[in-house]
């Protein structure tokens, strides 16, 4: 177990140089640098070869990158141009919001994709399989932000359960010593802030949530079909076990197996930073961040950001890996 | 081979007493709604006696496992309808509810199929497959049950029974997952087997193995034991009456020996052609019945066998031939041309 998840963090290091060469070659490829958005109308050839200069962009393309790294190899990932704060600091301020805002949408799509997959799964043909097989088409069809802006107008504009954007209600001023808000709310003591964390993370997380949730529902009615014609569960039947037995431990536990793998690939995608659920709800996380380094041109977030976010996915992916393996007996042998 | 007197050589139909397990006109139905239907089980009567062993016998899709699954209520409820009737010791099980239904399953009738692969569950240990049926129905604790799991390992022939509890189905081999599913099957004493084709996904030596331990076992646990089986020779040695099915319907039926000895239908011959023995010289050839199980014919319009039969007549078109007793009064034969002395197959 140990060897293999060496081997597979071992296997960053490839990924991470080829990564870092495409996105280095990528934002030097884009139109206009972060001059331009520095500079503004002030922009001038001289200032903005000033600005160039000031940040190394006027050196040879393979000098800039040995150079960053050479940084990065010491967990060093520059400068934001726009903040002139760390880049690692800038992560670290954003990411907590991306973490809560992934886990919610996880936690919605899984509570309620799998209960669902699991009845259309028993019952195919029923006009609950139908629904879901609607529901699951629209949901990946639809686009997010219009969802998103449906969910806003209908809950926060018009019924106004909900807040309409952010990550807690302005007037709110509480500390933040995770920077995971509801989290922080609770250890600090200061549940109306815990609270109110959680009610902006509603809607952001239902929208962010739809679409694993309809994979996840499909994953699983595929799963439990496939799995209740097995010889074991007939096996189970017969030695008259009782029907929440049958379901539980025979049938649910191994139509998991597959769910497992799309919920890792999932929550990878989710933490990667959700760019337009982020917009929509003016929810300051990875996405929003890495959408105005973008715009700005700011290319050690840019590089840096998406590097960062490489290293989640691949742990992402190896935690699943590994509890697969607890899961399923077969894997672990080998 | 057995020499015991009753039970194990009663014959159905001669009992004082009312039959272990006792299967009237049983019908079963596939309809699936677009698809023709299907009807695998056409009509079978069937009687086990508390302590006998039987055999059934017939090619793969004559309606063997579909006859014992319907009779435990395996066969769930879509697309499939079930008539006539099934008494175990007198209750009905058709008709009964399910919780009733399974708490009799596993405890009073138990049943080994035919791929011990597939046939455990992948992801627990065999240790928690077994004490999962003893805490159920014989309601021990935790603890107990390990116990009693390993002793039942123990008893089917499986050593290092402790350390064996906690392997998962894949780290055994075939006939030692066969094996466990027989230590599941018997954890509760039932007082019925159904072992559907227990042997068929095992090698010979393992096979022979198997039914070795099962022949033992049932005997000294005194469990009637249905067995089905593709395999003339696999009942040969091991069952009290033989009832042979073709296209969902019993077409011969009789006790071992007039069986073996004279078997009247050009199935029975058919299939004992097909038997490898070991009591003739090497050399004769071994004779499939020609044709598939599909050139059937519906048993409404003639002897479904017709089509493959060699001895086949007009009047075997003219209607349902009905099972009637031939010689010895418990063996029944549905066929209007049986095979003559001289050229049966003995
Ligand atoms: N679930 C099902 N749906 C439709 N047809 C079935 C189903 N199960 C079995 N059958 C059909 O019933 C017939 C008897 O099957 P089965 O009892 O499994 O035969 P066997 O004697 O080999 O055990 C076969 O023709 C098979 O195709
Ligand atoms: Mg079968």
């Amino acid at each position: 177990m140990l060897k293999f998840a060496v081997r597979r963090l071992l296997l960053l290091v490839p990924i991470l140089l080829g990564l870092s060469i495409l996105v280095f070659l990528f934002v030097r490829a884009l139109p206009g640098g972060p001059e331009t958005a520095l500079l503004g109308e002030r922009l001038t050839p001289e200032r903005a070869a000033a600005v160039r200069a000031a940040y190394g962009l006027d050196r040879p393309v393979h000098e800039q990158y040995v150079s960053y790294m050479g940084k990065v190899a010491r967990f060093d990932l520059g400068v934001s141009i726009q903040t002139q704060r760390p880049v690692s600091e800038e992560i670290g301020r954003r990411f907590p919001a991306t973490v809560e805002l992934a886990t919610m949408a996880m936690l919605f799509a899984l509570v309620v994709g799998i209960p669902l997959g699991f009845v259309a799964g028993r019952r195919p043909g029923s006009w609950i399989d139908n629904a879901s097989t609607v529901g699951s088409l629209l949901g990946i069809a639809i686009p997010v932000f219009a969802l998103g802006f449906l969910l806003k107008y209908l809950f926060a504009v018009r019924l106004g359960w909900l807040p309409t954007d952010g990550r807690q209600d302005v007037t709110l001023t509480t500390e933040h010593p995770t920077g995971f808000f509801v989290l922080d709310g609770v250890l600090t003591g200061d549940l109306p802030a815990a609270w109110d964390a959680l009610k902006h993370l509603v809607l952001p997380a239902i929208a962010l949530g739809t679409i694993p949730l309809a994979i996840i529902t499909r994953i699983t009615r595929a799963a439990v079909q496939e799995t209740i014609n097995e010889d074991f569960v007939r096996t189970a039947e017969a030695k008259g076990m009782t029907k929440s037995i049958v379901t539980r431990r025979h049938i649910l536990r191994n139509a998991m197996l597959p769910v497992v793998t799309i919920v890792g690939l999932q929550t990878g995608l989710l933490l990667s930073g959700a760019i337009l659920t982020e917009t929509v709800f003016a929810f300051g996380g990875m996405g929003s961040f890495m959408a105005s380094a973008l715009f700005s041109r700011d290319f050690p977030v840019i590089q840096g950001g998406i590097l960062f976010l490489a290293v989640v996915f691949v742990v992402v992916n190896l935690i699943v890996d590994i509890s697969y393996g607890f899961i399923d007996p077969r894997v672990r042998a080998s | 081979m057995t020499t015991a007197t009753t039970p194990r050589d009663a014959v159905p139909g001669q009992l004082a007493g009312e039959p272990l397990l006792k299967v009237r006109d049983l019908t079963v139905t596939f309809a699936s709604r677009g698809r023709r239907a299907v009807r695998a089980v056409d009509g079978i009567d069937l009687d086990v006696a508390a302590g006998s062993t039987v055999g059934i016998v017939g090619e793969s899709g004559s309606g063997k496992s579909v006859t014992s699954l319907a009779a435990l209520g395996l066969l769930g409820k879509r697309g499939v309808q079930i008539s006539g009737s099934v008494h175990f010791d007198g209750a009905d099980l058709l008709n009964m509810p399910d919780d009733e239904l399974r708490a009799v399953r596993g405890k009073e009738i138990a049943m080994i199929f035919q791929d011990p692969m597939s046939s455990l569950n992948p992801v627990l240990t065999i240790g928690r497959q077994i004490t999962e049926i003893l805490v159920r129905h014989r309601g021990l604790s935790k603890q107990e049950a390990r116990d009693e799991a390993a002793s039942l390992l123990q008893s089917v022939g499986i050593g290092d029974s402790v350390r064996r509890l906690r392997s998962f189905p894949h780290q055994l081999s075939g006939g030692m997952r066969q094996r466990v599913m027989i230590a599941m099957a018997l954890a509760c004493a039932p007082r019925l087997l159904i072992a559907d084709e227990p042997t068929t996904a095992l090698d010979v030596t393992i096979s022979a193995q198997i039914l070795e331990l099962l022949r033992t076992l049932v005997a000294e646990t005194q469990t009637a034991l249905v067995l089905i089986t593709h395999d003339l020779g696999v009942v040969a040695g091991l069952c009290d009456t033989v009832h042979v099915m073709y296209s969902g319907r019993i077409v011969e039926s009789a006790p071992r020996r007039p069986l073996f000895a004279a078997p009247e239908h050009p199935y029975t011959n058919g299939l004992l052609a097909s038997v490898p023995r070991l009591d003739q010289p090497r050399g004769i050839p071994l004779l499939p019945i020609p044709g598939s199980p599909s050139d059937t014919l519906p048993w409404a319009q003639g002897c479904a066998f017709s089509p493959r039969c060699t001895r086949r007549e007009d009047d075997c078109l003219g209607g349902p031939p009905p099972l009637a007793p031939v010689g010895h009064p418990a063996h029944l034969l549905r066929c209007m041309h049986p095979v003559p002395t001289g050229e049966r197959r003995v």
